[in-house]
């Protein structure tokens, strides 16, 4: 082998025909994809939440693709069905996610609808689910002696509350959580047809 | 036209090529055996000669000794080609300092985060105050610090080093590609910085925010380059197969890098498989081609021995260029993506096996009654190590990729350990083994303490074992609970609690083994320890004695 034209040609070429495959026929694929008429663009208020949800790494541990019901029991643990890719179709960053260190949350807000719980279980996530190896995140806290006017207090069991004072979300966690809420897939699509 | 008569005919057509293939290359001769171009790498009278410049002069001689006890003495070699490879690697000696400094640094930042993200899955509530030490962004720390610092750092040094003395010549532009170490470390700090301080792009190995990734990319094209520069102003005719891994793999990260980062492009589902086409592709193109690339060099080096069969590696090199870039979709199985790319991927991540096996019968042939020698030399104790690695992590992954198989290992720590399989026990391994080889010959220096090497060893090739086998063993059974409806997803979390713990002992021992090595480098730049002569003087040019034969 002695010719490097051949070996840079070669290289791009092969590199070429993967990103056709990957990256370009998906892009062709998806681009003209219409929003199903249930999925409603991020407000302001979600999409600074979701923005939080990248800063802090939630995708690491949480996956947003509940898979097909012969492919795991996702719809039977309550969440949700199969997605398809209309349902990204205003998401940037895509939250695919591959790991489920912690449970899919593409159908979070249909499943814990409370703001109370949310808030709580990002405070102290072992207050709620005993065994839980999910991060606390008491920074999106503030601890005070007593609560001011527009102070949004988080009610937690009392064994968690700290002794003599209230624990008060900051603007972060009440877009978090917005954007936990916002987490509802369950309006009906129609299948992708050539799924194998 | 239904998927079975597509595929049918996809098949039909596909033998009907790889028909066509063979003929051609029985009649340009490729089938018959090329030893010249295996033998590219050794001056004249060369072959038989050990060399392994992270030895003390002793122990260089009981290598030398063995070696020749089993297969003949050398002729002794022609000391003008020694000369070109003293020039060859003066040129490059300060780019690869350079390079190396900055990996052994991004080493020791990525393994910290990652010991601190691995012990934070067993203790969830320790140092959970501050933002930028919580689990989501000190793992993007960690996964960047060593993929672009550590890993790529070092993959750079390698190919800088390796390719003038393939090609013969002097490094073109050492300037050119300083400054691009510089623009690159700039990059990596800046990005790290910019994660833990919740700046990100959000996708897996694309964290680093694109405006940051500018500099990035103009890093590692100012070392594209001189490295293109070095090549065309070549001296041999013969381009031998490392300079193929090294020269493709350059051209590789830089295109991946650029599309991946794209903005304002990708969105959606779409971005979800560009996502996993560049995260897997920069292990497969980039750091894998370059440590193959160095074990096609180091391994025969180290050895005294050519490859036993260079059509082999040529093989491996096209396999791999072709099916490697497109196994990436598998990462996405079972997910909303396309059918034909997930099936697609599956499909070329089996492929996979042929430039793997084709790589391991050659380093078994090459390896083939003198393994004994390893227990002389370092550098093939990690070469070996990370050879025999890279087999184990590229057939794990291909069976992985199965539908089957990774309905069950998706989504769990199993996926983790396969990749620390790849990116510790064989990349990494091989670029330790790599730079313990180069090192002497860059500051003209020896290793100041020999046995240092071997706690290294033993940390990191123990390490790594105590890492991914119990972690694959949780991910696993992690896995298979979450596939069981009759069972809490809870039970999948508190089931994995023992083995995660036992991860972190594994990466302490690595973290351990790291400080070894890092701290061991900096004595040798900064010359500590015990002085010997002997060594890979070539700033004494007289003492081409030792040097490179």
């Amino acid at each position: 082998m002695e010719n490097e034209i051949k070996l840079t040609a070669g290289a791009v070429a092969s590199l070429g025909i993967a990103t056709a495959a990957l990256v370009v026929l998906p892009y062709v694929q998806v681009r003209d994809i219409a929003p199903p008429a249930g999925l409603k663009p991020y407000t302001e208020q979600q999409a600074r939440g979701r923005q939080l949800y990248v800063s802090n790494g939630c995708v690491y541990c949480h996956s947003q693709q509940p898979r097909d019901r012969n492919f795991g029991p996702d719809f039977e643990r309550g969440w949700g069905r199969a997605s398809v890719p209309a349902d990204y179709v205003y998401d940037r960053p895509h939250l695919l996610g591959t790991m489920r260190t912690g449970p899919d949350l593409f159908n979070i807000g249909a499943r814990q609808p409370s703001e109370d719980w949310h808030l709580g279980h990002l405070y102290q996530p072992r207050a709620y689910v005993e065994e839980s190896n999910m991060p606390a995140y008491p920074f999106l806290f503030v601890q005070k002696d007593a609560a001011e006017d527009g102070d949004r207090v988080v009610a937690l069991p009392p064994a968690y509350a700290p002794p003599g004072k209230v624990v008060v979300a900051t603007r972060e966690a009440l877009d978090l959580v917005r954007y936990l809420q916002s987490l509802v897939h369950t309006y009906p699509v129609v299948p992708a047809a050539d799924r194998p | 036209m239904d998927s079975a008569i597509l595929s049918l005919l996809g098949a039909f057509i596909l033998s009907i090529l790889g028909l066509f293939a063979f003929i051609w290359s029985l009649r340009k001769g490729l089938l018959v055996e090329n030893p010249a171009g295996a033998g590219v790498i050794f001056g004249r009278g060369e072959i038989g000669r050990i060399d392994d410049p992270a030895l003390a002069e002793g122990a260089r001689g009981e290598l030398q000794q063995a070696a020749s006890a089993a297969h003949g003495a050398p002729e002794g070699a022609d000391s003008a080609e020694v000369h070109e490879r003293i020039e060859a690697d003066r040129s490059s000696a300060f780019p690869v300092f350079m390079f190396v400094a900055f990996a052994c640094l991004w080493l020791l930042v990525g393994s910290a985060a990652g010991l601190v993200s691995s012990i934070k899955l067993h203790a969830p509530d320790w140092l959970v105050s501050e933002p930028w030490l919580t689990f989501g962004r000190l793992r993007a720390v960690h996964t960047n610090a060593v993929f672009y610092g550590w890993a790529s750092n070092a993959c750079l040094a390698v190919i800088l080093w390796l390719l003038p003395r393939l090609l013969r010549t002097r490094l073109v532009g050492a300037g050119w590609a300083m400054l691009g170490g510089t623009f690159l470390n700039a990059g990596v700090a800046s990005g790290l910085g910019a994660i833990a301080a919740g700046w990100s792009d959000g996708m897996e190995f694309l964290e680093i925010p694109w405006q940051i990734d500018v500099f990035i990319f103009a890093g590692f094209a100012l070392v594209i380059l001189p490295a293109l520069f070095t090549l065309v102003n070549r001296k041999v005719e013969h381009l031998y197969v490392s300079v193929w891994y090294c020269v493709a793999a350059l051209l590789w990260i830089a295109v991946l890098f650029l599309v991946g980062n794209l903005p304002g492009v990708h969105f959606g589902v779409q971005q979800a498989t560009t996502n996993w086409w560049f995260g897997h592709n920069v292990l497969g193109l980039w750091f894998t081609p370059v440590s193959v690339g160095a074990i096609y060099y180091f391994l025969p080096k180290v050895l005294g021995r050519p490859v036993v069969s260079y059509n082999l590696s040529l093989l491996g090199f096209w396999t791999l260029a072709f099916f490697y870039p497109q196994v990436g979709g598998h990462h996405l199985i079972g997910g909303p993506v396309p059918g034909w790319l997930t099936t697609l991927s599956i499909v070329q991540s089996v492929m996979m096996v042929i430039p793997v096996v084709a790589f391991s019968i050659n380093q078994g042939g090459t390896l083939w009654g003198r393994m004994h020698l390893a227990v002389h030399s370092p550098t093939l104790r990690f070469m070996m190590y990370g050879g025999l690695m890279y087999f184990a992590s590229s057939v794990e992954g291909s069976i992985e990729a199965l539908r089957s198989v990774n309905q069950v290992a998706h989504f769990t720590h199993f996926t983790v350990a396969h990749a620390h399989l790849g990116a510790y026990a064989f990349v990494s391994m091989v670029l330790f083994g790599a730079i313990y080889f180069m090192m002497p010959r860059v500051l003209a220096w020896e290793w100041p303490y020999p046995r240092l090497i071997t706690l290294h060893f033993w940390l990191a090739a123990i390490g790594g074992l105590v890492y991914v086998i119990p972690l694959s063993i949780g991910g696993w059974l992690q896995g298979l609970a979450m596939l069981d409806a009759s069972r809490p997803f809870i039970e999948s979390v508190t089931l994995t609690l023992p083995w995660l713990q036992w991860r972190s002992v594994g990466g302490a021992m690595l973290t351990l083994g790291h400080l070894v090595f890092v701290g061991h480098f900096f004595a040798m730049a900064l010359r500590f320890g015990p002085e010997r002569t002997g060594a890979a003087l070539f700033w004494l040019p007289r003492g081409e004695l030792s040097h490179g034969k």
